[in-house]
């Protein structure tokens, strides 16, 4: 194993800690006085500081070093936990979690706070408390430590070891062989306390000896070699400034050596365990638990096994998967196309295959999966700062931590999950006055919730403030004339006006939220994972954004149409309704836009092989099938194609992994004959009818082509 | 070969001694609590044992006291790995049972001193 | 001995020849993952004239370019003779249609010389060097050009 590896190891065990870590610290928060967990916490940033010390990461060490210290005063009674000391835990997490981070990449980390958050820390620790003991020492037997002394001297010690040596694990000879390595040595054994034989107890200590030792080492060193036994005999030593050259010839240590108690305690093993049972009742006693451990942690032993996978293996299982599921489709479909006469039996065993072919990538689609709850820990921090930054008070709660998503997601999900919970504190939440002025609870609540609602799973960021200022969004849209001034506008579309590039700027977002990021980057970060996201809002109340992504990024549920000659693919969760329309019901609005009416309100329709540029307008007055989607932007919207053929599950194959990303597509999949169809995205298609100019498009697909 | 049981809740920690150790002609055991060490320590049946103190289950003092107390007492040296170099934390070893003690971050030229030391095994 | 045979493996290339839009051109045989008859492809909205759209190889979904087109020597005449050769750039894998395929050619690094200061910038971009066989130049494909961002915009 390579010293990188193992930095590696220590890395991912870090992630490992930190995430026992914030689940410890809510843990002490729901379970107060719970010494099991903080234990746990403890614990953690104990192992941090150990492997950190290893690699020599000293500020880590350090930080560690106080985080640990304060908490085994708590772990020790000494200190009670109160909300300010929990807030300072979290925020210590917070940092340790920075710090791990930084010493893996090697970057900086904001040296004020760690200063404040020390000196935050130590004051816990009372006046006596820094911990002068506490230095990192490696443990050396370094003679290097004092100057050299040129001169041999000659020690005598007197050496008279105790019982409790001897349990200790200890061997004299070896200690001897130790100090011979520093010079030369003579050693006498004093047999005078030795009982009759018939009396000898084996675990007793009677042997002691006289030793001489010439070198040019000091006494420290010395001592360091007596360090382990210190209380465990008598030791005394004697220096001799004079170099006794000739006197101390060096003594054969053999035969003198080999009467030592474990020689004599083998002679009688076969006593030896009774004696000792019955010589120390008190140990005998203290061992019963000890002795039970190793049974009763069979039943509970740490968490569930799992298996550490290289993520390319499961990815390269998931792509094998999506072609079994394709080839399974093109089987059913060559069958079909024999148009054989009695195929019932045939037609069965084939929903078999096509069942198990399901259930084996379900299987493989669910290793991917990861619970959100890491994701979500990470957000109560997010909260937290956001808090401290803003001066309001706030507190997160979190449901469906343990829903189950691909880990894509997860990932990607970071960043616009913190962008949402900032702004929730940030622009959501009422200054603590203003709210207990409204009778409310001064502490907003953040809540994030995730939960699995057919096939899709919702992801929500709510907070209890004041709600949308729908007046001030919209005057703003209009200073920044993303809208005319005269524009009339419903209340949700008021909403989306939030999620228009350009919306967020500098003069007004606050030195928490303004982090270059508008909520248009958090829509297109959810857009480009097949999801979308929503606002719904109640003032007084508080705003809710919702983000609903597909079950899994590697197949979904769509229609097969034909657009124009082409076949493609529209994922059936943007459908609302399918329309085939009636002359009658489609009007000319304009010169060329046309809308149908209804249920009495006229909902405009856009022709899709024209906006993707394959059409030439020919379908345009032809009926066709309208497909009916609800739009963030612009609101419900008829998209016509030429036809449905089919409802399937398809498989997602990424465009952009080898060419680039095309306005309208959101990805390609292979149907039963082996050909690619493209699947739509309905509402970039929409948006892309209302952009004057296609030709941008395709230019923007070549200057991206290197960046897919 | 000289066996050694190393007994440490960190993986990383585990990683370690195992390169430094094997890489020193140490045969190398581990567990990853005090209950597992002291569940196959009749097993590894080491020349010596290394543990940490801080572990969930069983504590390192735990793990001391259940080998040099339990029905299969035995006088292998213990070392405690520690992160404090306290005289207390010392004492409490000693007292305890503990042969010795290696100070983490530990540095391999003196662990495997030590070692030797404590079992007279030359790699 | 052996340090000799080294040397001269190293300095050995082979490269695939093959014709588009008139000319001929290479692409060293390592860059080259296979050749496929061609078969249509599904086309791409919103693409220039030399992206014919997308294929499926293997259940990845690659993009297939007309060589001639993207090197501005007219869009490929249809023939039966037509293939495609899947070639990889990096992490990336693409599909380039050309007229036919001749041979393979194993030549001398020596034997490559660098592109002539022609007046095309184009030209010159896209291709990393000559071999010349016999009467003919053969002018070695920059992969990179093809992809490259900014040359099919400057046609």
């Amino acid at each position: 194993m390579s010293g990188n590896s193992i930095r590696d190891t220590f890395f991912e065990e870090c992630e490992e800690l930190l995430e026992a870590l914030v689940e410890g610290l809510s843990g002490m928060e729901e379970a107060p006085g719970d010494m099991e967990i903080v234990n746990a916490v403890f614990r953690a940033v104990h192992s941090i500081k150990g492997g950190a010390g290893a690699f020599g990461l000293d500020r880590l060490v350090g930080f560690a070093h106080t985080f640990e210290t304060v908490m085994d005063k708590v772990r020790g009674q000494e200190l009670a936990v109160d909300e300010s000391l929990m807030g300072l835990f979290h925020r210590a997490g917070d940092f340790l979690s920075d710090l791990v981070t930084a010493a893996r990449d090697e970057s900086d980390v904001n040296d004020e706070t760690e200063a404040g958050l020390i000196k935050e820390l130590e004051a816990y620790l009372g006046p006596g408390g820094e911990e002068t003991e506490f230095m990192f020492e490696a443990l050396t037997l370094d003679m290097g430590d004092e100057a050299p002394q040129p001169t041999r001297r000659r020690f005598d010690i007197a050496f008279r070891p105790t019982r409790a040596l001897y349990e200790n694990g200890h061997e004299p000879l070896l200690l001897f062989d130790s100090l011979a390595d520093l010079g030369d040595l003579s050693v006498t054994a004093d047999l005078s306390a030795l009982p009759d034989f018939n009396k000898f107890d084996p675990s007793d200590a009677v042997l002691s000896w006289r030793l001489s030792l010439v070198t040019a080492e000091s006494e420290t060193t010395l001592h360091e070699i007596f360090e382990f036994v210190e209380g465990l005999c008598t030791l005394d030593i004697d220096t001799t400034d004079e170099p006794a050259e000739a006197a101390t010839a060096p003594l054969d240590l053999g035969p003198v050596m080999r009467p030592a108690p474990p020689d004599v305690d083998d002679m009688l093993a076969g006593d030896d365990a009774e004696d000792a049972m019955a010589e120390s009742p008190d140990r005998g006693a203290s061992d019963r638990p000890a002795t039970s451990l190793p049974g009763s942690s069979k039943d509970a032993r740490g968490p569930k096994p799992t298996l550490r996978v290289d993520l390319d293996r499961v990815d390269r299982l998931i792509n094998t998967v999506g072609e079994l599921i394709i080839n399974q489709a093109m089987i059913s479909q060559r069958i079909e196309e024999l148009d054989l006469p009695t195929v019932a039996h045939l037609t069965n065993e084939l929903e078999a295959y096509k069942l198990l072919a399901r259930d084996i990538q379900e299987g493989v689609m669910a290793i991917r999966a990861q619970p959100v709850k890491p994701l979500f820990q990470r957000m109560s921090r997010i909260v937290r700062e956001a808090s401290d930054a803003t001066g309001k008070k706030a507190k997160m709660v979190t449901v469906g931590d343990s829903t189950e998503v691909d880990k894509t997601v997860i990932e990607r999900l970071a960043d616009p999950l913190t962008h949402m919970i900032r702004n929730a504190v940030d622009h959501g939440l009422e200054k603590p006055d203003i709210r207990k002025a409204a009778g409310k609870d001064v502490t907003g609540t953040i809540r994030l919730s995730a939960a699995h609602r057919s096939g899709s799973v919702f992801i929500e960021v709510s907070d209890d403030g004041a709600g949308l200022n729908r007046e001030r969004i919209l005057q703003k849209a209009i200073e920044k004339q993303l809208v005319a001034a005269d524009v009339e506008l419903s209340e949700p579309e008021i909403d989306n006006l939030l999620f228009l590039p350009g919306f967020s700027t500098a003069s007004q977002v606050s030195n928490l939220s303004g982090r270059g990021v508008g909520m248009d980057v958090v829509k297109n970060a959810v857009s480009a994972l097949g999801g979308r996201v929503s606002i719904s809002s109640t003032p007084g109340k508080g705003t809710t954004f919702t983000i609903v992504l597909p079950l899994t990024l590697a197949v979904m549920d769509g229609f097969v149409i034909s657009v124009a000659d082409q076949t493609m693919v529209i994922p059936i969760a943007s459908i609302l309704e399918t329309i085939r329309p009636r002359a009658k019901d489609i009007h000319i609005v304009g010169t060329d836009s046309e809308v149908i009416s209804l249920r009495g309100s006229y909902v405009p329709i856009v022709d899709v092989a024209e906006n993707l540029g394959l059409g030439d307008g020919a379908e345009r007055g032809n009926a066709g099938t309208l497909l009916l989607v609800s739009t963030e932007t612009h609101g419900l919207t008829a998209l016509r194609v030429s036809g449905i053929h089919d409802q399937r599950q398809v498989v997602i194959k990424s465009l952009e992994s080898n060419y680039t990303a095309i306005p309208g597509v959101s990805a390609a999949t292979i149907l039963g004959d082996g050909k690619i169809a493209l699947i739509l995205d309905p509402e970039e298609l929409i948006k892309l009818a209302h952009t004057p100019v296609h030709e941008t498009a395709s230019q923007q697909a070549r200057m991206e082509l290197r960046h897919g | 070969m000289t066996k050694v049981l190393a007994i440490d809740d960190s993986r990383t920690i585990r990683n370690l001694l195992r390169v430094s150790l094997e890489g020193a002609g140490f045969e190398f055991h581990s567990a990853c609590d005090g209950a597992e060490g002291v569940e196959i320590f009749p097993d590894v049946d080491p020349d010596v044992v290394i543990t940490d103190i801080n572990m969930p289950k069983l504590d390192g003092f735990g793990v001391i006291d259940a080998l040099r107390t339990g029905p299969n007492r035995t006088n292998v040296p213990i070392l405690v790995l520690t992160t404090e170099s306290s005289d207390d934390l010392k004492a409490r070893a000693r007292t305890a049972g503990a042969t010795g003690w290696i100070v983490k971050p530990f540095d391999d030229a003196s662990l495997v001193s030590v070692l030797r030391r404590l079992t007279g095994h030359v790699a | 001995m052996a340090e000799t045979e080294e040397t001269r493996a190293e300095a050995q290339f082979e490269f695939i020849t093959f014709s588009a839009g008139g000319q001929s051109f290479c692409l060293e045989i390592t860059q080259i993952r296979e050749i496929r008859r061609w078969t249509p492809v599904t086309a791409l909205p919103h693409t220039p004239e030399d992206v014919l759209g997308v294929m499926n190889l293997r259940g990845a979904v690659i993009p297939i370019f007309d060589l001639s087109a993207r090197f501005g020597l007219g869009k490929t005449e249809s023939n039966e003779r037509n293939v495609v050769i899947v070639a990889a750039v990096g992490s990336t894998t693409i599909g380039l249609l050309v007229e036919s395929v001749s041979e393979i050619l194993s030549v001398a690094k020596s034997a490559i010389q660098e592109t002539p200061n022609i007046k095309s910038d184009v030209t010159r971009n896209s291709i990393l060097g000559m071999i010349s066989v016999g009467e003919t130049m053969v002018r070695v494909v920059n992969l990179d050009a093809v992809l490259d961002t900014g040359m099919g915009i400057a046609v």
